[in-house]
């Protein structure tokens, strides 16, 4: 088939600075109770490549459940539980004075890629902003999965340990702390998918 | 007057698929906000075959109707905006969330960052949401946004636009971009909009006057399809 699909696709446009009340109407940045008991909060600052802080961002997660498996029926490994019953996986958080975002969570469980190789815990983090014409995408890696870090395949696929390390949150004592640099020589490294 | 283009002699392309690129420095907040390392592409087998799901409860019966969530009508030229969304191979993405924002007739959002000197409209605040049905469409109830001017460059008006946001099957199908209506003639001299270099990819953000789905005496109609990545990712393990 040689159709040439990219001229079809809708291209993307930024999110401008006036999406609050569309999108940030009900509060998504905690998928669980924060009194949950395996709760894990993150929280970042979005930077522009002026070091300044993005205070009109706008940040998604997406992510597995503590089984490792997604909330969503395309993910019929029904051998993995669903759940807890209202977790979703996905999350949304604008970011406000000072840039920053949190999320309250669940540690997502390892899950294999489509060809079975393990992947390391991870948390794909989705920006949009005034000024982004197109979201910028990343994924967020746990620290005390040194070993399963070292053999999940996006991570290893990154040569650049510095690059590398703009993926694992900090350990911050009550919180891990992902702070997203969209520019500058210390940019969080960001993901583009293969062509189809 | 039209603004030199310094993408044009800076010999920028835009990426691949018909996106826009990251940087386009005729659209300022651009410049310091675009990341510039080249992006790290993904191992083909990891193209995520999931995407977050939302249920109908989500969604109330006045969410995709803009014109009667409060009171009294607002003003302005009721309009309604329909179309299908649809994955990379042309089928229908189902049951899947679209989410609208708007200025209103007079080119002024509801948001309190919005300082443009034109009347609020106590009667619209431009939200909406719904989800697609089996066939993959969509549709809404609004009034026609105005244009309104914003500080990108000296005399800069942004087309008027409803910005929409799509989540489609896959993680990779996620998008954000607005809807155009036809013929406007602040396209030349919007960096937004001329951020996306191919003009038949421009083309795609541009609604169509639909007379046929016109209610005589009641609203005009505008058709926008959209188009999404995704479907051609490898099942997960053990399908």
């Amino acid at each position: 088939m040689t159709r040439n699909l990219s001229v079809e696709l809708t291209p993307s446009q930024t999110i401008g600075p006036f999406f609050h009340d569309a999108l940030i109407d009900e509060d998504r940045s905690e998928l669980v109770a924060p009194d949950h008991p395996s709760v894990i909060r993150i929280e970042g600052t979005v930077y522009d490549g002026a070091g300044d802080v993005v205070p009109d961002a706008m940040v998604e997660i997406w992510q597995a459940n503590p089984a490792g498996r997604y909330n969503d029926p395309k993910d019929d490994r029904e051998d993995l539980p669903l759940g807890p019953e209202t977790f979703s996986g996905f999350g949304r958080s604008a970011t406000v004075d000072g840039g920053k975002f949190y999320f309250v969570t669940l540690k997502p469980g390892a899950l294999p890629d489509p060809r079975g190789q393990a992947q390391a815990p991870h948390i794909w983090v989705s920006v949009f902003a005034r000024g982004l014409l197109k979201r910028a995408v990343t994924r967020l890696y746990f620290p005390e999965e040194e070993e399963a870090n070292q053999s999940d395949p996006v991570l290893s696929s990154i040569e650049d340990p510095e690059l590398r390390r703009t993926l694992i949150v900090v350990d911050e004592g009550g919180f891990l702390r992902f702070d997203i640099r969209l520019q500058g020589d210390n940019q969080t490294l960001f993901f583009g998918f293969p062509d189809e | 007057m039209r603004q030199p283009r310094t993408s044009e002699i800076a010999g920028l392309r835009s990426e691949d698929n018909g996106l826009p690129p990251y940087l386009y420095p005729d659209y300022v907040a651009t410049r310091l906000r675009a990341p510039k390392k080249p992006l790290i592409i993904l191992p083909k087998t990891l193209s995520d075959i999931t995407a977050p799901t939302f249920g109908r409860e989500l969604v109330g019966e006045l969410d995709s109707d803009l014109t009667r969530q409060h009171e009294d009508e607002p003003l302005g030229e009721r309009i309604i905006v329909y179309g299908r969304v649809l994955d990379g191979d042309g089928r229908p993405v189902r049951d899947s969330l679209v989410e609208i924002w708007q200025a209103n007739a007079a080119g002024r959002y509801t948001h309190h960052l919005d300082r443009h000197p034109a009347p609020l409209d106590p009667n619209f605040s431009g939200a909406g949401r719904c989800l697609t049905d089996r066939d993959g469409r969509y549709r809404f109830v609004t009034i026609k946004p105005g244009a309104y001017p914003w500080k990108n460059h000296h005399n800069a008006w942004r087309p008027a636009h409803i910005h929409f946001s799509l989540f489609g099957e896959a993680f990779r199908s996620r998008l954000i971009t607005q809807m155009y209506f036809p013929g406007d003639p602040l396209f030349g001299q919007d960096p937004i909009f001329q951020s996306v270099g191919d003009p038949k990819a421009r083309e795609l953000m541009i609604s169509t006057f639909d007379l046929e789905t016109t209610i005589p005496e009641w609203a005009l109609a505008y058709r926008f399809d959209i188009v999404l990545e995704g479907r051609h990712a490898t099942p997960m393990e053990n399908h």
